[in-house]
Order: C-alpha cells, then sequence, then structure tokens
C-alpha cells in the first residue's frame, strides 16, 4: 500500500510540472486569428492529457525499476498476480469515458473553428505550382457614374483585422496546401475545378506581417512556395482594395512593375542580377542568352513574348523546363504582357 | 566459386536477362499494334521509355523468381512430374549455402527475411542521415554539392525529395521484412510446430522481396520520384519515371506480405501442439496472427491504389484527373485504407515482442494475458475504421470528418489496456536488466511518447494546425521507433543465443541502448517542437526566421549517433556470432517451449511433439509447467548431427 502512496503522490507532482511546462512554454506560433484561440484551448486540454498519462506509465515503470529490481543475492521470482478483472475492467472503461468526452470536445471546437460569420470578405486563392495568387472583388466606380466590380490580382494577400475571411481555393496542377502557422488552420487546395474548391474561414485578430506556406507536397520547390499575408486595418483594407482596383493607369513600365509582382513574376526573376529559380531580368534584354541545347539568342522582343507564353520552347542553360507557369497566354491579356515586356527592357 | 552457383546469383542474372528481353517483348507488342516505338516529340518519347520499361522491369521480376528456383517444384507438378515430398535440404551443400538460395527450412527463411530487413533498414537510414545533414542548418548546403549531381543527375530539390520518399518506403519495405523474420523464425517454435504450414509458399514469399526492394531502390537511378512515401496523385502521375520503380517495387513487397499473412494464419490456427489452446499460445504468437489478418485483408488495397496510378501514367486513364471525370482525393482513401492499418502491422509484432520478455524479466505472469491478447485484435480491428484521419485537411467531404475522429480516439483504448498490463506485470516483480530488457523497457517509453502525441492529432481542430507538420513526423517515429525497432533490436537480443547458440557482449549492447535511446529523445523531441512551431514535412530548406535552425542541429547529431549505435549493434552480432561464449541452454530461464529444445535450434525442431498442460508465464507460482518436452526433443536429435552448424 505504502508503494501506491509514494507513486500517486509521484505521479501528481509530475503531472503538475509537465502540465504547466507545457502550458506555458513557447512551444506555439504567435496567435492571429480567432481560430487559433480555440484550437490552442484544445491544444492546453491535450497538454494536460498527456501530462497525466506520459507521468502514470512514466512513474510506474520507474519506480518498479527502482524499487522492485532483484538486490544483490536475491533468488526467485517475483509476486504470482496473474489477472484482476475488476481492475482491468475499470481501466478499459476510465479510457473510453475519456476518449467520448474528449471527442465532444473535439467537435465542438471544430463547428467553432468552422462557424460562419454572413458579413465575411471572400478572398479567390489560386494555388500553381509553386506560386500562391490571390483575386479580391472590388466595387468600382466608373467615369459615367456606375458601380461595376472587377477583380483585383495580388500574390500578397491582404486581409483586415478582425473580420472574416472566407478563402475559395483551386488549385491549377497539383494538391497543395493553405496553412499560415499564426492561423493555426490549413486546408488542401485541389486541382480540378469549381467541383473541387475549398474554403477555409480565417478572422485574423492581430496586424502583422506573416507567411502562407505550402503545407502539401507539390513538387521539387515546395519548400519556397511562401506568399506574405499583411493584416491591416479595415481602413487601410478599403484603401489598399481601391488603388489596386480597376485598370492599370499609370505607365506602361509601372503597370509591367505591378503585374510583375501581382502575377508572381518576381518570385522566381530576380530584379537585381541574382539567378532565382528562373533567369534575372536585370539586363536580360538585348542580351545574349545560352539555352539549353546550347545555341545562342538575342533576348529580344519576340524572344521575351515566347518565354512568357510558351516558357518551356526556348530554356536558358542552367535551369529547367516544366517550372514556370504554361497558362499565362490565358491569364494575362496582350496589353498586360506586353506591359511586363515594357518593364523587363526597362532594367538595364 | 561455389557462390556463384547459389540461388541469388542465378535470380540475379535471370532478373538482369529478362528485363532486356520484356523490353523487347514490349516494343514487339506496340509495333504488333501499331503503336509508335520511337518519336522526336520529347514528352512522347519520355513516355514510350516509361512502357518500355515498366514491361521490362515485370517480366524482370517474374524472371528472377524463376531464375532463383523458388518456382520449381510448382512448374514441375503443373507439368505432372511426382512432387518431391523431402524438402530436406541438400546434405552435400555446405551449411552457409542454404541462406543465398531456396530453403524451405522457416528457420532459415527467418533469418534471410532478417538479414534483408537489416540490410534495408540501413540503406533507409543511410538516406536520412544524407537529408538530416542537409537540414542541419538553413539554406541549401549539402544536397548541391556536385558530386550528387554528377552522380544521379539532378538537383539538389529533387535529390533531396527523392531521398526523403525513399527513406519512407525502404524503411518501411525493412519493417515488413523484420515482421516476417520474427514471425517466421519464431510462430512455428512457439506454438510446437516443425514448420510452417506451406514452406514452399513462405520461401516465394520471401524471394519476391528481393527484386521488389532491387526495384524500390533503384528508382534512384531512374530519375527519382518526388512525390514522398504517399505518393498522391496529380503530383505522383507527373513525377518521372522513378515513381514506376516505387509502384512496381512497393506491390511486389506487398505481395510477400499476403502469402506470409496467408502462413502465418494457417500455422496457427492448425498446426499447435497437443493441448495448446488459443489461450495458451505465447502472447508473441497472438500478435502474428492479429499482424497477418491485417496483412492478408488489407494489402490488397495499396496495390489496387499503387495499380490505378500506373494505369494513368501509362494510358491516361484518368482516375484521379477531374477534368476526365475522375476524383483527387479518391487515391488517398484508398491508400490510406491499407497504410493505416498497415502501423499497426509494424507494431503489433513489437508490442507482442514487449508482451512476451517482461514477464520473462520481471519472474511474474503476463498481466491479464487475455486481455493482452484481445487487445491486439481490437487494435486490428479498429485500424480499419480509422483511416481517414489522415485526411482531414484533405477536402473530402466534411461530414465524414467527425466520425473518424470518434474511431480514431478509441484507438487508446486497448493500446491503454497494454500499457496498463505491462505496468502491472512489472509491479513487485523480481526485475533484471539485460540488454533485451533495457530495450523493451526503453520501448515502453518511446511509444507511450508516441501513444500520448496521438490524440492532439485525431482531435480535428488540433490537426488542423499540425497536420503535414514535423509534429506528424515525431510522432510516427515515436511510435515505429517504440513499436518496432526498439523491440526488433529487444528480440535479436533476445534469441540471439537462440540462433547461434552463442553470447552476445553484454556491455556493447548496453552502449547501443542508451546511445540509441538518448539519441533518439533527442530526435523525436526536437521533432515534435519544431513541428508546434511551424516547420513542415518534406521541405529541404526552411525558413530561419522561424528559429529553430539550433533545434534542427541537435536532430541531426542524434541522427548521426542513431546510425553509429546501430553499426555498433552490427559489430556485437557478427562478432559474438563468431566469437561469443557458448550458450546452448535456457538463458533467460523462460517457460516458453523455444527454450527447452537445444540451441541452435535442430533442423525439425521437434522430433517428438510436446504437450501443453499448463499456462504460458505462471512465472512465480510453484509446480504449475507449461510444457511436457519428450526427452528426444529437449536433446536434440540424430538428425541434428547433419544439419551442423547455423
Amino acid at each position: 500500500m505504502v508503494h501506491f502512496v509514494i507513486v500517486g503522490l509521484l505521479v501528481v507532482a509530475s503531472t503538475l510540472g509537465l502540465g504547466l511546462f507545457l502550458t506555458n512554454a513557447p512551444i506555439l506560433p504567435l496567435q492571429a486569428s480567432e481560430q487559433a484561440i480555440t484550437v490552442d484551448w484544445l491544444f492546453n486540454i491535450h497538454w494536460w492529457l498527456i501530462a497525466f498519462f506520459f507521468s502514470l506509465i512514466t512513474v510506474f515503470v520507474l519506480y518498479s525499476v527502482f524499487v522492485f529490481r532483484r538486490k544483490r543475492g536475491e533468488r526467485g521470482d517475483g509476486k504470482y498476480v496473474s489477472h484482476n478483472d475488476r481492475l482491468e475492467i475499470i481501466w478499459t472503461a476510465i479510457p473510453i469515458g475519456i476518449v467520448l468526452i474528449l471527442a465532444v470536445i473535439g467537435a465542438s471546437t471544430l463547428a467553432d473553428v468552422e462557424r460562419r460569420d454572413a458579413n465575411a470578405l471572400t478572398v479567390d486563392v489560386y494555388a500553381s505550382q509553386w506560386v500562391w495568387r490571390f483575386e479580391y472583388t472590388a466595387e468600382v466606380l466608373t467615369e459615367a457614374g456606375e458601380t461595376i466590380l472587377t477583380a483585383v490580382s495580388t500574390d500578397t494577400l491582404v486581409l483586415p483585422k478582425d473580420r472574416q475571411v472566407v478563402l475559395r481555393m483551386r488549385s491549377a496542377d497539383v494538391i497543395h496546401s493553405f496553412w499560415v502557422p499564426e492561423f493555426r488552420v490549413k486546408q488542401d487546395v485541389l486541382p480540378g475545378g469549381d467541383e473541387f474548391v475549398r474554403e477555409l474561414r480565417i478572422t485574423p485578430n492581430m496586424e502583422g506581417l506573416y507567411k502562407v506556406r505550402c503545407a502539401e507536397l507539390c513538387g521539387q520547390l515546395h519548400y519556397a512556395m511562401l506568399a506574405d499575408v499583411q493584416v491591416v486595418t479595415p481602413a487601410e483594407f478599403d484603401a489598399w482594395l481601391a488603388e489596386n482596383a480597376g485598370d492599370c493607369n499609370l505607365g506602361d513600365e509601372q503597370c509591367g512593375q505591378r503585374w510583375a509582382t501581382t502575377y508572381g513574376c518576381t518570385a522566381c526573376h530576380s530584379l537585381t542580377g541574382e539567378s532565382g529559380v528562373g533567369p534575372t531580368w536585370l539586363g536580360l534584354f538585348g542580351h545574349d542568352v545560352t539555352l539549353s541545347d546550347g545555341s545562342v539568342v538575342t533576348a529580344d522582343l519576340e524572344y521575351l513574348h515566347t518565354s512568357i507564353v510558351d516558357p518551356n520552347a526556348q530554356i536558358v542553360q542552367g535551369f529547367q523546363p516544366g517550372i514556370m507557369p504554361q497558362d499565362f497566354a490565358v491569364r494575362l491579356t496582350e496589353e498586360q504582357i506586353q506591359q511586363i515586356i515594357a518593364f523587363i527592357v526597362s532594367l538595364q | 566459386m561455389r557462390f556463384l552457383s547459389t540461388g541469388l546469383v542465378r535470380g540475379l542474372i535471370a532478373q538482369i536477362i529478362g528485363t532486356v528481353v520484356g523490353m523487347a517483348l514490349t516494343m514487339a507488342i506496340r509495333v504488333l499494334v501499331g503503336l509508335p516505338v520511337s518519336s522526336t516529340d520529347a514528352a512522347l518519347q519520355q513516355h514510350i521509355t516509361e512502357v518500355h520499361v515498366v514491361g521490362g522491369v515485370i517480366i524482370g521480376a517474374i524472371a528472377f523468381m524463376v531464375g532463383v528456383g523458388v518456382l520449381d517444384e510448382w512448374l514441375g507438378w503443373a507439368r505432372g512430374k511426382p512432387i518431391n515430398e523431402n524438402i530436406d535440404p541438400d546434405p552435400s551443400k555446405p551449411n552457409w549455402m542454404r541462406y543465398f538460395g531456396v530453403d524451405f527450412d522457416h528457420k532459415v527463411i527467418g533469418v534471410q527475411y532478417g538479414v534483408t530487413s537489416i540490410l534495408l533498414l540501413g540503406i533507409g537510414g543511410l538516406m536520412a542521415v544524407l537529408f538530416r545533414t542537409e537540414l542541419a542548418q538553413s539554406g541549401i548546403t549539402f544536397l548541391n554539392s556536385d558530386i550528387f549531381e554528377i552522380m544521379l543527375g539532378y538537383n539538389s530539390e529533387h535529390l533531396f525529395n527523392t531521398l526523403m520518399s525513399l527513406h519512407g518506403m525502404v524503411m518501411i519495405a525493412g519493417n515488413l521484412l523484420g515482421i516476417g523474420a520474427l514471425m517466421n523464425y519464431l510462430v512455428p517454435m512457439m506454438i510446437g510446430a516443425n514448420d510452417m504450414a506451406f514452406p514452399r509458399l513462405n520461401s516465394f514469399a520471401f524471394w519476391i522481396n528481393v527484386p521488389g526492394a532491387l526495384i524500390l531502390v533503384s528508382s534512384m537511378f531512374f530519375g527519382g520520384f518526388d512525390t514522398g512515401w504517399v505518393g498522391y496523385p496529380p503530383l505522383s502521375v507527373r513525377a518521372p519515371l522513378g515513381m514506376e520503380m516505387f509502384l512496381i517495387g512497393v506491390y511486389l513487397v506487398g505481395l510477400s506480405s499476403i502469402a506470409g499473412a496467408i502462413n502465418v494464419i494457417v500455422t496457427v490456427f492448425t498446426m499447435r501442439a497437443k493441448g495448446m489452446t488459443m489461450f495458451r499460445m505465447p502472447i508473441f504468437v497472438w500478435a502474428a496472427l492479429a499482424t497477418s489478418i491485417i496483412q492478408f485483408t488489407a494489402t490488397q488495397m495499396i496495390g489496387l491504389s499503387f495499380q490505378l496510378v500506373m494505369l494513368e501514367r501509362l494510358f491516361g486513364m484518368g482516375f484521379f484527373d477531374a477534368t476526365a471525370g475522375g476524383d483527387p482525393i479518391l487515391y488517398q482513401h484508398l491508400f490510406w485504407f491499407y497504410s493505416h492499418p498497415a502501423v499497426y502491422v509494424f507494431i503489433l509484432p513489437g508490442l507482442g515482442i514487449i508482451s512476451e520478455l517482461l514477464p520473462v524479466f520481471s519472474r511474474k505472469p503476463l498481466f491479464g494475458y487475455k486481455a493482452v491478447a484481445m487487445s491486439s485484435l481490437g487494435i486490428a480491428l479498429i485500424g480499419f475504421f480509422v483511416w481517414a484521419h489522415h485526411m482531414f485537411a484533405s477536402g473530402m467531404s466534411p461530414f465524414l470528418r467527425v466520425p473518424f475522429m470518434y474511431a480514431t480516439l478509441l484507438v487508446a483504448v486497448p493500446t491503454g489496456v497494454k500499457f496498463f498490463s505491462w505496468v502491472a506485470t512489472l509491479w513487485e516483480g523480481k526485475l533484471e536488466f539485460p540488454t533485451p530488457m533495457l530495450f523493451a523497457l526503453g520501448s515502453v517509453i518511446i511509444f507511450l511518447l508516441g501513444g500520448v502525441t496521438g490524440p492532439p492529432l485525431g482531435t480535428i481542430a488540433t490537426d488542423l494546425h499540425l497536420h503535414d507538420t514535423y509534429f506528424v513526423v515525431g510522432h510516427f517515429h515515436d511510435t515505429m521507433f517504440g513499436g518496432f525497432v526498439f523491440p526488433f533490436f529487444a528480440a535479436l537480443y533476445y534469441w540471439f543465443p537462440k540462433l547461434t547458440g552463442r553470447m552476445y557482449s553484454e556491455k556493447l549492447g548496453k552502449w547501443h541502448f542508451w546511445l540509441m535511446w538518448g539519441s533518439f529523445m533527442v530526435l523525436s523531441n526536437g521533432m515534435l517542437l519544431v513541428g508546434l512551431l511551424g516547420m513542415r514535412r518534406r521541405i529541404v530548406d526552411y525558413d530561419p526566421a522561424l528559429g529553430f535552425d539550433f533545434t534542427h542541429l541537435l536532430i541531426t547529431i542524434a541522427a548521426f549517433a542513431i546510425f553509429l549505435s546501430v553499426v555498433l549493434a552490427l559489430y556485437n552480432f557478427i562478432r559474438s556470432a563468431r566469437k561469443g561464449p557458448e550458450a546452448k541452454g535456457n538463458v533467460w530461464n523462460s517457460r516458453s517451449p523455444e527454450w527447452h529444445i537445444p540451441s541452435p535450434a535442430p533442423l525439425h525442431n521437434f522430433p517428438e511433439p510436446f504437450e501443453v498442460v499448463g499456462e504460458p508465464y505462471d512465472y512465480g507460482k510453484i509446480d504449475s509447467p507449461y510444457v511436457i518436452m519428450p526427452a528426444a526433443s529437449a536433446t536434440g536429435h540424430a538428425h541434428a548431427a547433419a544439419t551442423g552448424k547455423e
């Protein structure tokens, strides 16, 4: 009996120590969304359960190891106890109870995490190997005084604080997964068109800069499939949306620069002369380029145009085919392509 | 020179010839039906090459089986030749040759499985060490060396993905073979059978692994593949040719799983000694039975899902392509329907080993024998209802998630029963700590860590954060090490005297244990921590801003230490098998029947069958024998001389 008292005290002490450590140590990222509050609350329940069960078994095992070891010169066997039905029923029934309670809690937290807000902002998310693109719908006042809807495309996810956002996600090629660790929730992004659009709801509650990290292995550059997330005040968000809505009415070069960032070109093509996943744009125009088959061509306007709409036609030596998305002819208007080319030409 | 005449060498030569012939045959068939055999279009040419290579590799695998000689008797029977009932080895050949060719003795097959398993685990471990070196710090610093580029011709990211994917599958194949080794070597001896129910099928089940493993590892040289061991389409449909090698290799290893499982089930149900009721079997036999039931009923699913990916790749059938009416999630359901039960295939035998060893070294009965036996079946049963917990974030039908959460958490109940029984077995015993006991206790703690990290992954809300992070990696490495690797080593040390008749070095064994256990604790806790903080799975480079470079460095050092400790263990085994002190008798003073016959075991285990008269784990009870072993069996018999040294 005295053994059980000692072990009981040790289990309690160990549970308290481990539980307090797990619930207070900085083992989770920043908590930056309403959903994260719920998830972390459930995490804390788990930490206490883990603390208790880990302590229970470990303390018993270690106590047995130190107290019930064969002493020097001891002979014979241990105590003969083959089973105890009552005890076994108890230690089967109690875990079943715990499991059922935990599952109920699990279901209710899931409902909490997926709660819908009628006032939510909708953002379309397009994932393709290895770029994120986000599309907003903005209301624009035309010169004629009508309100029309236009799409705003960007490579940075800008979100207003304290308003739920519905991300409607689709993939162009393979399965990706949208995850911002600070928001705690993730959702795979599936290819296959409208039928396979999946939604994720997030309510950011802390201003700051975060990163979307693709969480489902999607091929070679999976590790680098990141995108910036900016959580800003609602006023700032509205201003940003208004600024980016509508046609680009700047000069060709400035518009080209805008498309190059919003369509994710600069994720792979640097403007500084460094080679990234793709060749740099700095000083590209007018220079000779060695292709993968050894031939040399001059990077003229035609070459630039071909490289945008049919990237696999002429692969620069040292780079790989099949990396750059091949649907820019569909995604961009001819005007946008010309503006991007103008921007590249200006980079000397 | 005699080595060149062994079945293994003949099989390998036949495989090479068969592959070439198979490619030619595929080409000929394509010509006959009017399909092009070459093309100037690069993409089409790649596809044509793939079709030819796949045809060749499949024929090559069949050729290996013919060449190794495992089909000789069946083919002879099919031709109407009289069946040779005597399956004893040819006494004119030296004993070592039995291990390199077809042999029907379950103990030899067990050793063949075991050695192949250790080889595969070594290859998988080497891959792990390679990419862990890359992950020791942020930035791509190691895998971009020119040497890899020259050897394999792919860039660092693809190399990392290939190593990581192959590490997963090669280790899993190694696990399956290790389990085959334990089950084949132990089950017949434990239940009083002289061999397995189907010795020829048993040999077939082992040898099919060899071409399977070769093809699997060869995917490195066929362009690799970058899908992880799960191979989700559409990514796996776009992967290079190495993907096909992976699919075919795993397919063959799965075939072995099914054949081996049939054998174990029939053996356990029909070949037990007189008086051995189901509840008087050693507990490991229960574990083997539950494992085999899973293998026998689930393995077809992975074969099917891999077949679908192959058909999609070769013929563009569009099972997973939504534009062709397919479903990108379908594969995940099929795949996990096998692959979740599969993880119970890896752990159940290990837990059986722990249950087997604790009573012996505590000198106490296994507490609640029936509950422990039934919990194995319970885990096997529940294992079939939890597959979708791998897909909480996959975008499957939302209404499926909650029922799967209930089922998943339910696994904790039978697992808990095992833990409580182990603790009750240790309680008030007379514990001794030779190396096998250390490994068994070490497994208990590590498997416990794997167990308690399960519920956060089982409840959906927390899983949405943890899915596809290193927390998952840490969790399943805990369960794999605690449920397979450590018990496997415990078993190797424990039955080493049975196999060789010599004793291993206890000192080296303890070094091995403490080095491996301590390093593993660092490795797994490090993985759990970085996963919580946001480290994604399967990435070659991570963001230094996340601030866990140092933890990754520790994990890498620990990985190297684990690798080193395994090398130490192998040195210990090889040296002790040759020069260790003799250990012929019942080394551990166990009640189990296999310890009541000489070591190494004679060719036919029991010349006279024993009779079971009591309970298997009545340690501490006076005058309660388990088996009555006839004198002829207890001393070996006339044939023992003919077998020479094992």
